[in-house]
């Protein structure tokens, strides 16, 4: 037990500044109140969904914070690509050389840690951009992000009455969320676009989610599939 | 950093004043400094009496009700804003406190600019000032800012004040289009200007002063008749003196002053006195005209309305109707049928809307069917929507293609619907659920099945199918399925009584000690549940006995008990005493929901008055009777 305790901190030790500053956010604990925790919402592009194959075209991020998100703290960046999928430019747009202002992976994972810090993240089927986020962390022999996660895609469900009628099991996508909740979708397949919807999803899904008490951090992760 | 979501932000700033008078790098840089705030229904964005923000707002999605307090601190709306309509614009022109509550009427997506980012645009662009500066003035339109008003509307030719809280008590809306002539001029002369102007009325000056008025009617009274002839001046037939008043005249004394004198116009003068310049004309018609929470006008704006925005704002036009009918109180029966209608002309306009939207027409005839409330014409408020569609039968190659169709319809319609204020069904009891979409043979089949094989979810469907009402499209489709319903429930005993064991499932909501029995956990922990307690088990007992009495066509609960009172008059009184205890819960949840903003559904008792709470019970008791009755009635032939 010890060992591997020790282990890990000398793992630690050996990480980049960067990752050690993202590292110590975390001392802090985060407060209880809905209204007082940072949320990052964020979506990712990639190149297809073979998390060993594929890689991440695009972050987008907004933070949302007492129910408001800060358009002038948004966060994006597109990735410089060794790998080409012709199938999925398709999808989101993103061609391998168009202008944009694109960075290497290390450095776009620098930024995203700098970023979120200790938020609380939320995306929609989260389990995949974190997988994709962690690929990348490891092929730069970082460990994965500490952060806690909220899937807005589980958070949905939960919302839904219980009823014979309507089939549980269903999964909801984006889209299908937007159009129940009247939200535009210029821009989906951005992924500055769908972390934006997916905010505005998250912030409705926060008026929805009704407990007796105010709402509370703990409230949320106690929601599962 | 490249930051698309403020472009798309921009985007829609550029759809509205002032944001539309600036150019799209200005709107970008504006775009990108602003906060997305979301609210639910009924928070409160600033009050009364606190400090100004830095901010000022722009509705990106949902309502905002701006409300001043008056003597009595009850809040009273003075405005609604909507979609694109920018609010709290005090802290831009002064330093002092707000002097308005700003409370979401609904959910609302709001954006916050900066005061800091935006004044400088404001200062250097007139027009953006100016925009402004009236919209300002028009937002906290109240009695001190009347000289403000006045300043800024001088130039226009009609005044309408858009305010929509209570109607009487408004300014009067002076209609400027008037002519005036002198005494001298020639009847003929003055007939023809007010031909060629299009108005009723004429206004005699000297020294721009009124004299006497001329009207329609005096043409027609004394002209005409030949009493007096056409060339003769005008002074020979005008009516004087002239009532006059001042521009601070509600529309309540105008209405009085016309009945005390038996005219209908009133002219305006700078002073109120005829001895001051003329300012304008008020006539009965224009009162009425201007009215537009009157259900005829609203009817003709829904037929005519253009966009789904606008049929949105008729629906809080009706809401407001609404809240004046209850105060007056005027009979529910009577509230429930214009409401009704003004709904269900809303659903038909805006399913008409869509067939023009889908670039070909129906492929074969279609009905559309309303559910549940608004089925038995018992929604008042914005409720749930509960829908349905049946198409003629098509050959079964053509099946899936014409199904596709109406889908896509009915997504659209639903959509439309949801962006207007009906919530989606929860539970998908949707025309756009391909479950509910379907050709009448197959919803023959479908009722067939809820009704052999009846478990607790066919109950609950049949509950909800039972009660449909068209809205839209081929009569002989509907009617086609009350006559297959009444067909296959024949000489079906174990169904109807199934129905009546779910029609007991709610029992008489008072406890033994006649205290009401409350939510006993969730979230509405100690709130009383008048739909399930009340308004459901008066619904599934009228439903119950009117399908056991075969009668078509009727889907509202008083009026089905108003029949059942007819074909039995031995029970005769019980089922007047429901009649009239289904139209008293509907009222009273109609005025909770005004009241709280929502769907009225719970109730918190500590808000009822000693007498609110007496009528309940009696509500209540004869809600316990009527189950008496169908617990005899039917179980005993269960058993048989």
């Amino acid at each position: 037990m010890i060992g591997k305790w020790f282990k890990k901190n000398k793992v630690q030790e050996d990480l980049p500044n960067y990752w050690q500053n993202y590292s110590k956010s975390f001392e802090e604990k985060l407060p209880e109140e809905i209204t007082r925790i940072r949320f990052i919402v964020f979506d990712t592009e990639t190149t297809g969904f073979d998390f060993k194959q594929d890689r991440i075209l695009s972050i987008g991020a907004v933070r949302v914070e007492n129910r408001s998100i800060e358009i002038n703290d948004n966060f994006e960046v597109f990735l410089e690509q060794t790998k080409f999928n012709p199938e999925t430019v398709k999808i989101h747009g993103i061609i391998q050389n168009e202008k944009f202002e694109k960075i290497s992976e290390l450095e776009a994972l620098k930024k995203f840690l700098n970023y979120i810090q200790n938020s609380v993240l939320v995306a929609h089927h989260a389990g995949f951009d974190l997988k994709m986020i962690n690929k990348a962390l490891s092929r730069h022999a970082l460990p994965k992000l500490k952060n806690k996660v909220l899937d807005t895609a589980v958070l949905y469900k939960s919302t839904r009455i219980i009823t014979n009628l309507i089939d549980r099991e269903k999964v909801y996508s984006l889209d299908e969320i937007a159009e129940a909740y009247n939200i535009d979708l210029t821009d989906r397949h951005t992924a500055s676009g769908d972390a934006y919807i997916t905010a505005i999803i998250f912030l409705k899904l926060l008026g929805r989610i009704k407990q007796k008490k105010p709402l509370t951090l703990r409230d949320l992760f106690k929601i599962k599939n | 950093m490249t930051n698309s979501i403020a472009s798309r932000i921009a985007d829609f700033l550029s759809n509205y004043p002032p944001f539309s008078l600036l150019n799209t790098s200005q709107l970008e840089l504006i775009a990108g400094e602003i906060k997305v705030m979301y609210f639910e229904q009924g928070q409160t964005i600033f009050s009364k009496d606190e400090k100004v923000h830095d901010y000022f707002y722009i509705v990106q999605k949902g309502a905002v009700d701006l409300q001043k307090t008056d003597q009595n601190q009850e809040p009273e709306t003075i405005d609604k804003c909507d979609e694109g309509d920018v609010f709290g614009l005090r802290p831009l022109f002064a330093k002092e406190n707000y002097q308005i509550n700003a409370i979401t009427d609904e959910e609302s997506v709001i954006y916050a600019i900066p005061l800091n980012v935006f004044k400088p645009y404001a200062i250097s662009n007139p027009y953006v000032g100016n925009f402004l500066m009236e919209s300002f003035a028009s937002n906290t339109r109240n009695p001190y800012s009347n000289e403000q008003k006045g300043k800024l509307f001088a130039d226009e030719e009609d005044i309408v004040l858009k305010r929509e809280a209570l109607f009487e008590l408004q300014p009067i809306p002076i209609i400027k289009k008037m002519v005036t002539v002198s005494p001298e001029t020639s009847i003929q002369k003055s007939a023809i200007l007010m031909s060629n102007r299009k108005v009723g009325s004429v206004v005699v000056v000297e020294d721009e002063k009124p004299v006497g008025i001329v009207t329609d009617v005096d043409f027609r009274k004394v002209v005409a008749t030949g009493k007096i002839q056409i060339n003769s001046p005008i002074s020979e037939v005008m009516n004087s003196p002239v009532i006059c008043y001042s521009k601070g005249l509600t529309i309540a004394q105008a209405q009085l002053t016309m009945m005390k004198h038996n005219i209908n116009h009133i002219c305006i003068t700078k002073d109120g006195t005829p001895n001051t310049k003329v300012k304008g004309i008020v006539s009965e018609h224009d009162i009425i005209v201007s009215q537009g929470n009157n259900p005829a006008v609203l009817m003709k704006a829904i037929n005519r309305a253009g966009s789904t925005k606008k049929l949105k704002r008729i629906r809080n036009k009706i809401m407001i109707l609404l809240n004046g009918y209850l105060k007056s109180n005027i009979p529910v029966t009577h509230i429930s049928n214009i409401i009704f209608e003004l709904n269900d002309a809303t659903i038909k306009r805006t399913i008409q809307r869509c067939i023009e939207k889908m670039g070909s027409p129906p492929p074969v005839k279609f009905a559309w069917m309303s559910l549940g409330s608004q089925g038995r014409k018992e929604q008042l408020l914005h409720t749930d929507q509960d829908n349905a569609l049946i198409f003629e039968d098509v050959p079964e190659e053509k099946l899936e293609e014409t199904r596709a169709y109406f889908i896509k319809l009915a997504t659209k319609v639903t959509k439309r619907l949801n962006i207007i204020g009906y919530e989606f069904c929860p539970a998908e009891m949707m025309a756009r659920n391909p479950k509910y979409c379907l050709s009448i043979s197959e919803w023959k089949d479908q009722f067939s099945e809820w009704v052999t094989t009846s478990g607790q979810d066919e109950i609950l469907l049949c509950q909800i199918f039972f009660d449909f009402d068209i809205s839209y499209g081929e009569v002989k489709l509907t009617n086609a399925i009350s006559d297959h319903i009444f067909d296959i429930l024949k000489g079906n005993k174990n169904f109807l009584n199934r129905l009546a064991a779910q029609a007991l499932r709610n029992p008489s909501p008072l406890g033994f000690f006649r205290q009401f029995l409350v939510e006993q956990d969730g979230e509405k922990k100690d709130l009383f549940d008048i739909k399930k307690r009340g308004i459901m088990p008066l619904t599934d007992a009228g439903r119950l006995l009117i399908l056991e009495h075969r009668v078509k066509n009727i889907s509202n609960t008083s009026e089905r008990f108003e029949k059942l009172a007819q074909l039995e008059p031995n029970n005769k009184e019980i089922y007047q005493a429901c009649a009239y205890s289904s139209r008293a819960l509907i009222k009273f949840r109609t005025k909770q929901g005004l009241k709280h903003k929502d769907n009225g559904r719970f109730i918190n008792l500590e808000d009822l008055s000693k007498e609110d709470k007496i009528k309940l019970k009696r509500c209540f008791k004869t809600i316990k009777e009527i189950q008496e009755l169908i617990k005899v009635r039917f179980e005993a032939t269960y058993y048989l």
